[in-house]
């Protein structure tokens, strides 16, 4: 064999175990979301035969553009707070001395370890009308002993904050690092005031990490459905309650596939975007090494 | 020159925001309470209620069944296919690296809903099997992105000189290459096995009657917040276990970097 054919032999025995497994069971799984749209359902829950558009139909329910909007936003608040607390805190890890940042980022890390269930349910008991917050909240008299923390809009942001922060901090720390910070001062020499070089000279400067973090919150975030499910209320769903509804409570599968169809396209679109902002300079794609 | 104070402040306000539930949690898993609202005294209560409770030990085995088992396939797959992204730069390997990379960032209901609408066209029975293949498929991307890094500062030469004086594929292989990505595939490994036992999303769409996992234990409780002290108590051994073993982890990284 030419050493040419070699290594392409050699390039084909080590690519095609992973690509064909994520052939079978990522790729196939995702295209069947958007042909079982068109597939009636049968008596028993499962999948009938044929093909019909009264999936397609029904996803034009008049109670779905409040929860898209819900969802939609729900995902940008959640990433905004967290750029706005990832990047000072990206900031001061980075600046810190080398044991002191060892410490700070396995405790940003160890969250992340953590059983995601716990953390959520954690908040649970911390926000619960009975619980701890709500009691000393009210003994100060900030609220009132009938404000309810739980079940609401503003629980779920919270919450979803909490569990994506350390998604957040960690590229923009790994970005933070990399950034020449004698840049600062000379832009501090040339009289540029501390936030002006801060949003004009670090912020440009981790773009990249800034990007990552984008990715890596917002679009998990849009498929949100343990968060609302467990300190949401009945008035707070999002789109992944919706999938989860129609398929165990109602189990018509066709009908939570048209919401996920949906739901893959509305992913796709801030993925390609941030894509090709990635690619624009030249840059490789996103990496997640940074989390690990 | 004068630093703000807020990158510092931020930084605080951060780790208190992290610590704090927890903190909460593991406190009241002690405190004689129901809702741990007020303290009422401190009892094991808790602790013994939950060691009574043989679902949650069923579920556990179930849990550590699959992880094994994801875990070993994954690290395998994910080896091989970071290997193959390091290796060569062709276009068959970009279609390779978006196919990793996705499963990333796409959101766990997709992937849960897109699988178990592919078992129940393929007719598989849901259970740990399904479970298994299901966590297999996003273990994959974390273990190859994991062993990707530790490839790139991999000095590839060392392959050259052991074939050199006369090491065969396998040789190579086995004696040269894994020795030395054994700390990559360990870290990939780990990373995998928590991941497999902490899912809950994707494993709660493709388990069926019987195949009951830790997460999708807890969440029914919790869903139908009865016992909760007692998730408390579970939530509180889980806590310690996991950072037990970050710490542990952390130490042995340290160790065979010195």
């Amino acid at each position: 064999m030419t050493p040419a054919r070699r290594a392409r032999w050699t390039e084909a025995l080590v690519t095609t175990p992973s690509l064909a497994w994520l052939l079978v069971f990522f790729v196939v799984p995702t295209v069947i979301i958007f042909a079982i749209t068109f597939k009636p359902v049968d008596l028993y829950g499962g999948i009938g035969k044929g093909w019909t558009l009264d999936t397609l139909k029904s996803l034009f329910n008049p109670n779905y553009p409040a929860i898209v909007w819900r969802t939609v936003w729900l995902s940008l608040a959640t990433t905004a707070v967290c750029l706005i607390l990832a990047v000072p805190c990206g900031y001061y890890v980075a600046r810190s001395s080398d044991r002191w940042r060892q410490m700070l980022l396995l405790l940003i890390i160890l969250p992340f370890w953590t059983s995601f269930l716990v953390r959520v349910f954690a908040w649970k008991v911390l926000l619960h009308p009975e619980g701890p917050l709500k009691h000393a909240l009210a003994a100060v008299g900030l609220i009132g002993p009938d404000t309810l923390l739980l079940y609401n809009e503003k629980a779920i942001l919270l919450v979803m904050v909490y569990t994506f922060l350390p998604f957040a901090i960690l590229p923009i720390y790994a970005a933070a690092e990399k950034f020449d910070f004698r840049l600062l001062e000379a832009a501090r020499d040339l009289g540029a005031r501390p936030l002006r070089a801060f949003w004009s000279v670090f912020v440009p400067g981790i773009r990249r990490g800034l990007l990552t973090a984008v990715l890596v919150v917002f679009i998990p975030a849009l498929g949100s459905y343990v968060i609302p499910d467990i300190v949401g209320g009945p008035n707070s769903e999002m789109i992944g309650n919706k999938i989860a509804q129609r398929t165990f409570s109602d189990r018509n599968l066709p009908h939570a596939s048209g919401l996920s169809a949906f739901l893959t396209l509305g992913v796709l679109l801030p993925l390609l975007l941030v894509l090709a902002l990635q690619r624009k300079k030249g840059e490789e794609a996103p990496s997640m090494q940074e989390v690990s | 020159m004068k630093r703000s104070v807020i990158p510092l402040l931020t930084t605080l306000f951060v780790l208190v925001f992290f610590y704090l539930p927890i903190v909460v949690l593991v406190v009241n898993s002690f405190n004689a309470s129901r809702f741990g609202g007020t303290w009422e005294g401190s009892t094991l209560e808790w602790y013994r209620m939950l060691f009574r409770e043989t679902s949650v030990w069923r579920a556990l085995r179930n849990t550590l069944i699959i992880a094994v088992g994801a875990t070993f396939a994954s690290v395998v797959l994910g080896t091989t296919a970071a290997f193959a992204l390091h290796r060569y730069h062709t276009r068959l390997q970009r279609l390779h690296y978006t196919l990793i990379y996705t499963p990333l960032v796409v959101p766990e209901i997709l992937m849960g809903m897109s699988l178990l609408l592919f078992f129940v066209a393929a007719g598989f029975e849901l259970g740990l099997f399904t479970i298994f293949l299901a966590h297999t498929t996003f273990c994959i991307s974390y273990v190859a992105m994991v062993v990707l890094a530790r490839l790139q500062d991999f000095d590839f030469s060392i392959i050259e000189a052991a074939q050199d004086l006369g090491a065969g594929w396998w040789t190579t292989a086995w004696r040269v290459l894994l020795p030395l990505l054994a700390p990559g595939l360990a870290a990939g490994g780990l990373l995998a096995f928590t991941l497999s036992i902490d899912d809950f999303v994707i494993t709660f769409f493709v388990s069926g009657p019987g195949s009951t996992t830790l997460p999708v234990r807890i969440y029914s409780m919790i869903k139908h917040s009865k016992n909760m002290p007692m998730i408390n108590a579970l939530s509180a051994i889980l806590l310690v276990v996991t950072f037990a073993a970050v710490w542990g982890s952390q130490r042995l990284t340290k160790e065979s970097h010195a």
